[in-house]
C-alpha cells in the first residue's frame, strides 16, 4: 500500500502550470485580443512584468524548497507498520532552528521590499515630460468619457493616443475623475489599473510603444452593467493621430438630407443627454456623439457599430446591455430609420 | 486512581495558589475594547472631516462648550467611586445615596445634551443632514449619549435592587464591573469633548 | 490502540436513562432553549454547514453563467446579487459560525471547564447570528419579490460607497446587507467576549496559559482580534445607514464626503477578518497534525508568539486592498512592507508544522489527509499573497481573477480543508461514532481534484486580464476555455461536499462506535466519554503539562520533564 500518491498528480500539475503560464505570454509585441499582463506594450506594464518575473521566480523557489520538504516528509515519515505501537522520539522544539527560519524569511522580505519600493517610486512619481499628452478620463455608469482639454476634443469609449518610443517619448497622462461611483481604468497591456473615484482625482500614465488597439475594461464593480464597461485604446502613429485629432476638432457634420432625423434627435429628448457639437444638443449625461461614426463600437465597446446595431440600440438599449441607463425612446419604425440615418452621418 | 489526580504524584505539585481573573471583569474589559474600536472609527471620521464641509454652519459658528453637562458627567465618576467604597464597607444606605447621585448626574448630562441639541437644531439650523459637520457631530455625540443611556439603565436597575434591600457587601465585585462601564463612558466623553469642542473649533 | 481509554474519574456518563422518551416537542425545546456550550457548538456547526451548502449553490450558479462567454443563464442583476450573497454568506454565515461552533464545543473541554463563562450570553450570541443570517436571506423574497431575485444586495461583499448610497442603490438590498450584519456582528462580539472570559477565567488547576492546548490559544487570540475587527465594520455600517436614512453625508461625495473613507473603514475590518477566518484552521492544524504525526507540536512557544504576531501585524496591512486607489508612493510602500512582514510569522507556523511531522509516524487517516492538503494549499495561498503584496504587480492583479484564486486558496484550500479535517477528527467526540473512512476518502480526493482544477486554473485567467465581478465576458478574449474548466472543477467540489453531508448523516446512525479516545490523542477532551456528559467533568481536572493524557499514558516519560 506504499503508493506514491502525491508524486504523479504533482508532476501533472507542474506540467500543466508551466503550459498555462507559457500560454499567457505574447509572442509578438503589440496588442492582442487577450489582454495578458505578460504581453506589455508600454513602460509601466513592461516594468511591472519584469518585476513580476523576478517575484515569481523567488516565490517559485520558496515553493520548490518548502513544497519539496513537505512532499519528502509526507512520504518518508509515513506510518508503514500500524502494528508497531512505539511512539517516535518526542521533540519539543529548537531555538536555533526557530531563529534560522525567522531570519531567512526576513532577508527575503527585505530584498522583495527594496525592489518593490524602487518600482513604486519609479512608476508613481515619474516626472512628466513636456511632450506628454493630457487626457481627462471621466468614468460614468457604464461608459467612459475622454476629454482632451488642450485640443478641444470630447469623445467617448474609444481613447486615441499617440505612439511613444524611448527615443521620442510621448506619454499620455490620464487624469481620472468619476461622475458617479467608483470605477477603475484598466488596460492590462498598457499599465496597472488606477481607480476612478468621485471627489478624488487620480493620475496615471501610459507610453505605448506599438500601434494598434488595446482592450481593457472597468475593474471596480460599479453597478449592473459593470461587465460591459469596456475600454478600447487606439495607439496611433503620429500621422494617424494628427488626422484623428483634426477630424475630432471639427463640429458635427451638417448633412441636409438627414434633416428629418436631426429634428427627431433634437425634439425627442436625445439632446438632453447627448452632445453634437455645433448644434443645440449639449447634454452631458451620455456620450458625446459629434463623431459617433469615427468609432468602431457603441455601448462602451460591448456592441460593434453598424447601421443595424445602432438602430437596435436606439430602439431598445436594454436588449443589448440590460440595465444600461439609456432609456428606450419608444420611437416608431420610421422615426428610428430617420434618426439612424442622421446619426450615421456624424463621421 | 483517585478521581482528582490525573498525575501520579499530585503531592509533587508546587503548592501554588490557583488564581484566575474574575470573568465579569474580563468580559467588561473586552466589551470596553470593542466599544473603543467603534468610537475610534467615529472619532477618526470626525477628525478627517474637520473643515471639509462645503456649506452650512461651522463648529466655530454654533458650538458652545457644554460646561454644565461635562462637570456633571466627570464628577459622577468620582461619586460612583465613593459608592463603590461605601459598599465595600457594607454601608448600604451611603452606597444607595452615592449611587442615586451618580444616576442623577448622568441624567443631568443627558438633559444638558438635549438642550444643546434643541438649540442647534431649531435656532442654529444644524441637523444631521445639514453638512459633514452636522453628520459627524450628531453621530459621534449621539453615539456617546446612547452609551450614557445604556449606563443609566444599568444604574437604575441596581438602584431599584438597592431600594428593595437586595444589594449587600458581597455584590461588591459586580458593582465594580458596572462602575467600570460607567468610567469608560466618562473617559470616552473626555476624548469626544476634546475632539469636538476643542480641536474641531 | 484506539480502544484504550484513560477517563478522568467521573467523566463517564453513568446517569440512568430517562424513564419516558422525550417527545418531539420536548426535544426541540431542549435544543432551542439550550445554554450548554456543546449543544450551542453543534447548532453553530449545523448553521455553518447549511450556509456552506447555500453559498456553494450560489457559486455553482455563478460558475454555470461564467462557463461560456456571452452566456444568458443568469440576468446581470441576478448574477450581481448572487456573487454578493455568495461572498457575504461564506464569510459571515459559514466561516464565523464554524469558528464559534468549534470554539464553543471544544475550548471548555480542553481547559477542563464545565461550560463557557457566560452560557446565556452564549445562547444569545448564537441566536443573534442566526437571526442576522435569516434576515440577510429574507432579502431574496422581501421587497419586490422573487422575480429578479428580489431585493438581495448586489453591491459586492465590500459594498463600496457611493454605489451603496440611496441615490445609486434605491432598493433595500444594501439595507438588508448592513442591518443583518450589524445584528450578526453583535452576536459575534458576544461570542468573542465569552471565549476570552472562558479562557482567562476558567482554566482548570495547573493549566497555565503556556500549558493550554494551542487550539485554545488560537481561539483566545482570534477572539481578541475579533473585538477590534468586527466593530469597525459595525461602525461603518451604522454610518452607511445614517447616510441612507437620516440624510447623513459620511460617504456622500456630492457633499464633500469621501468614498475612500468607506474603503479604509471597510478594509480595517476586512483584512483582519480574513485572519479571523484562518485562525480556526490554524487551531485545527495544531491539534490534528501532532496527533497524527505522533509527536508534540514543534516549538509551542514560537507558535504562540507567531499567532499573536500575526494578529497584531494583520491590523496594519489593510490598505493593501487599496493599492490602486491613488495613495501616495510612501503610503503604498508602507503597506507593502507590513503585508510582507505578516508572511514571516505565517511562514514560521508552516515550518513548525513541517518540523512536527519530521521524524514522526504519520497516520494518514482522513483528518490528516485534509490537513496535509491544508499544508500544501496554505503554502501556495501564502505565496500568492506575497505576490499580491508587491504593489506594482497588484496594480495589474487587483480585482482580477488572480485575487479570487488567491483568496479561495485560503478560504477553501486552507480553511475549508482544515474544517473538514476538524470534523472528521472531532465528530467521534460530538456523536460517539466514527465517520466513514471510505466516504471520507472519496470526499477528500474529489475535493482535492475539483479544488485544483478550479483554482489553479483561475490564477491564469487572472493573469490574462480577466477582472472580477463581471457577469459575462466577450468570446474573443481568450478566457472561455479556462472558464469552462474552472466551472467543471466547481461541480466536482459540489459532489465532494454532498458526499461529506451524506457522511455526516450516515455516520450518525451507522458509524462505528468511537469510544472516548479513538485517535489516541493527548488533550483533555479525549478523557471524557463520547459525547461528554452534560457537565463535562464531575471533578475538575488537574494538569501538569501541555499533554495531560500523554502523561497518563506514558507515566515513565511524562511531558513535564521536558517543558
Amino acid at each position: 500500500m506504499n503508493r506514491e500518491w502525491l508524486r504523479a498528480p504533482r508532476r501533472a500539475a507542474i506540467a500543466t502550470l508551466s503550459l498555462l503560464l507559457f500560454s499567457c505570454r505574447a509572442f509578438a509585441a503589440g496588442p492582442q485580443a487577450t489582454p495578458s499582463i505578460f504581453a506589455p506594450a508600454s513602460t509601466p506594464a513592461t516594468d511591472i512584468s519584469h518585476l513580476a518575473y523576478f517575484v515569481l521566480s523567488i516565490v517559485a523557489g520558496i515553493f520548490i524548497v518548502v513544497g519539496g520538504l513537505l512532499t519528502f516528509v509526507v512520504i518518508r515519515y509515513r506510518d508503514r507498520d500500524s502494528n508497531d505501537k512505539r511512539e517516535p522520539a518526542q521533540i519539543y522544539g529548537s531555538n536555533q532552528i526557530e531563529l534560522a527560519w525567522t531570519v531567512i524569511p526576513i532577508l527575503i522580505v527585505v530584498v522583495l521590499f527594496l525592489t518593490t519600493a524602487r518600482m513604486i517610486f519609479a512608476i508613481q512619481d515619474a516626472p512628466k515630460p513636456p511632450s506628454a499628452l493630457n487626457v481627462t478620463v471621466v468614468g460614468h455608469q457604464f461608459w467612459w468619457e475622454f476629454r482632451y482639454p488642450k485640443l478641444g476634443i470630447v469623445t467617448a469609449n474609444e481613447l486615441h493616443v499617440p505612439l511613444s518610443s524611448h527615443q521620442e517619448p510621448r506619454p499620455t497622462y490620464l487624469k481620472l475623475l468619476s461622475a458617479d461611483v467608483v470605477h477603475s481604468f484598466w488596460v492590462p497591456q498598457l499599465a496597472g489599473k488606477t481607480d476612478v473615484i468621485p471627489n478624488h482625482p487620480n493620475l496615471t500614465w501610459i507610453d505605448p510603444q506599438h500601434p494598434g488597439v488595446y482592450v481593457g475594461q472597468c475593474a471596480q464593480f460599479c453597478g449592473v452593467q459593470h461587465a460591459k464597461m469596456l475600454l478600447r485604446v487606439y495607439v496611433d502613429t503620429p500621422e494617424q493621430f494628427a488626422a484623428w485629432v483634426k477630424n475630432q476638432q471639427q463640429p458635427g457634420v451638417q448633412d441636409a438630407s438627414v434633416a428629418a432625423g436631426r429634428r427627431i434627435f433634437e425634439t425627442e429628448a436625445c439632446m438632453n443627454c447627448h452632445t453634437v457639437r455645433g448644434t443645440a444638443a449639449t447634454g452631458r449625461f451620455g456620450p458625446d456623439l459629434t463623431h459617433l461614426m469615427s468609432r468602431n463600437t457603441i455601448a462602451s465597446g460591448a456592441v460593434p457599430l453598424n447601421r443595424q446595431t445602432l438602430r437596435q440600440w436606439i430602439e431598445e438599449p436594454d436588449s443589448m446591455k440590460p440595465g444600461v441607463l439609456m432609456p428606450a425612446m419608444k420611437l416608431d419604425d420610421q422615426q428610428l430609420d430617420e434618426l439612424t440615418d442622421y446619426l450615421m452621418t456624424l463621421k | 486512581m483517585s478521581a482528582t489526580s490525573l498525575i501520579p504524584n499530585a503531592a509533587a505539585l508546587p503548592g501554588e495558589e490557583w488564581r484566575l481573573p474574575s470573568r465579569g471583569r474580563v468580559a467588561m474589559f473586552c466589551l470596553i475594547i470593542g466599544e473603543s474600536a467603534i468610537f475610534t472609527i467615529f472619532v477618526v471620521a470626525y477628525i478627517f472631516y474637520i473643515g471639509k464641509s462645503l456649506y452650512g454652519p461651522t463648529p466655530q459658528q454654533v458650538l458652545e462648550i457644554p460646561v454644565f453637562g461635562t462637570i456633571c458627567l466627570l464628577s459622577s465618576s468620582f461619586v460612583i467611586w465613593l459608592a463603590e467604597r461605601a459598599l465595600e464597607r457594607n454601608k448600604i444606605k451611603l452606597f444607595g445615596a452615592f449611587w442615586a447621585l451618580t444616576l442623577a448626574l448622568g441624567v443631568f448630562f443627558l438633559v444638558d445634551t438635549g438642550f444643546e441639541w434643541h438649540t442647534l437644531i431649531y435656532e442654529k439650523g444644524l441637523t444631521i443632514s445639514t453638512n459633514l459637520f452636522g453628520t459627524t457631530f450628531y453621530s459621534l455625540v449621539g453615539l456617546h449619549a446612547t452609551h450614557v443611556l445604556f449606563g443609566i439603565v444599568g444604574l437604575t436597575t441596581v438602584l431599584i435592587f438597592t431600594l428593595l434591600g437586595k444589594v449587600r457587601e458581597e455584590h461588591c465585585e459586580r458593582i465594580q464591573v458596572l462602575a467600570l462601564y460607567w468610567h469608560f463612558v466618562d473617559a470616552v466623553w473626555v476624548v469626544v469633548f476634546t475632539v469636538v469642542y476643542i480641536l474641531g473649533r | 490502540m484506539a480502544d484504550q481509554t484513560f477517563p478522568i474519574g467521573g467523566t463517564l456518563d453513568l446517569t440512568p436513562p430517562r424513564v419516558a422518551k422525550e417527545t418531539f416537542l420536548e426535544w426541540i425545546h431542549g435544543w432551542v432553549t439550550t445554554v450548554d456550550h456543546k449543544r450551542l457548538g453543534i447548532l453553530y456547526l449545523l448553521y455553518a454547514i447549511l450556509f456552506l451548502l447555500v453559498g456553494g449553490a450560489e457559486a455553482i450558479a455563478i460558475r454555470i453563467q461564467l462557463a461560456f462567454p456571452d452566456n444568458h443563464f443568469l440576468a446581470p442583476d441576478t448574477f450581481n446579487r448572487l456573487f454578493t450573497m455568495h461572498g457575504t454568506t461564506m464569510v459571515f454565515l459559514m466561516g464565523m459560525p464554524f469558528l464559534f461552533g468549534f470554539a464553543n464545543y471544544i475550548v471548555p473541554l480542553q481547559i477542563g471547564a464545565r461550560d463557557m463563562a457566560f452560557p446565556r450570553l452564549n445562547a444569545l450570541s448564537f441566536w443573534l447570528t442566526a437571526f442576522g443570517g435569516a434576515m440577510l436571506y429574507y432579502s431574496f423574497i422581501g421587497g419586490s419579490g422573487l422575480y429578479g431575485v428580489g431585493n438581495a444586495p448586489d453591491v459586492t461583499w465590500w459594498a463600496y460607497a457611493p454605489l451603496t448610497s440611496k441615490a445609486f442603490s434605491p432598493g433595500h438590498g444594501v439595507d438588508y446587507w448592513a442591518l443583518s450584519l450589524i445584528i450578526a456582528g453583535i452576536g459575534t462580539l458576544g461570542g468573542a467576549i465569552n471565549i476570552i472570559a472562558t479562557v482567562l477565567s476558567m482554566r482548570c488547576k495547573g493549566m497555565t496559559l503556556l500549558r493550554m492546548p494551542l487550539f485554545a490559544w488560537l481561539m483566545l487570540v482570534v477572539s481578541g482580534l475579533l473585538l477590534i475587527t468586527i466593530t469597525p465594520l459595525t461602525a461603518a455600517q451604522v454610518m452607511l445607514t445614517i447616510d441612507r436614512y437620516l440624510g447623513g453625508h459620511f460617504f456622500d461625495t456630492q457633499a464633500g464626503g469621501s468614498a475612500v473613507v468607506w474603503m479604509h473603514f471597510f478594509w480595517i475590518f476586512g483584512h483582519p477578518e480574513v485572519y479571523v477566518l484562518v485562525f480556526p484552521a490554524f487551531a485545527i492544524a495544531n491539534e490534528v497534525i501532532p496527533v497524527f504525526s505522533r509527536k508534540p507540536i514543534f516549538g509551542y512557544p514560537a507558535m504562540v508568539a507567531a499567532s499573536v504576531g500575526i494578529a497584531f501585524i494583520s491590523l496594519g496591512v489593510w490598505a493593501h486592498h487599496m493599492f490602486t486607489v491613488g495613495m501616495t508612493s510612501v503610503d503604498n510602500t508602507f503597506f507593502v512592507l507590513s503585508t510582507e512582514l505578516v508572511g514571516v510569522p505565517t511562514g514560521i507556523k508552516i515550518f513548525n508544522w513541517l518540523a512536527t511531522m519530521w521524524g514522526g509516524k504519520i497516520r494518514f487517516k482522513v483528518p490528516m489527509l485534509f490537513l496535509t492538503g491544508f499544508l500544501f494549499q496554505f503554502l501556495i495561498a501564502g505565496l500568492t499573497g506575497i505576490i499580491l503584496s508587491i504593489a506594482p504587480f497588484d496594480w495589474q492583479l487587483h480585482n482580477s481573477y488572480f485575487v479570487i484564486a488567491h483568496f479561495h486558496y485560503m478560504l477553501v484550500g486552507s480553511i475549508v480543508f482544515a474544517i473538514f479535517g476538524g470534523f472528521y477528527y472531532w465528530y467521534p467526540k460530538f456523536s460517539g461514532r466514527m465517520m466513514s473512512e471510505k466516504l471520507g476518502k472519496w470526499h477528500f480526493w474529489l475535493m482535492l481534484i475539483g479544488f485544483h482544477v478550479t483554482f489553479d486554473t483561475m490564477h491564469f485567467v487572472g493573469l490574462m486580464g480577466m477582472p472580477r465581478s463581471i457577469y459575462t465576458y466577450e468570446a474573443d478574449r481568450g478566457w472561455a476555455h479556462l472558464n469552462t474548466i474552472i466551472s467543471i472543477g466547481g461541480f466536482v467540489q459540489a459532489i465532494a461536499v454532498l458526499i461529506f453531508g451524506f457522511n455526516l448523516v450516515w455516520s450518525y446512525y451507522k458509524g462505528k462506535e468511537a469510544g472516548n479516545d479513538p485517535w489516541d490523542a493527548w488533550t483533555l477532551e479525549w478523557s471524557t466519554s463520547s459525547p461528554p456528559p452534560v457537565y463535562n467533568y464531575a471533578v475538575e481536572p488537574e494538569v501538569r503539562s501541555r499533554r495531560p493524557l500523554w502523561d497518563l499514558k506514558h507515566p515513565e516519560d511524562p511531558d513535564w520533564n521536558y517543558e
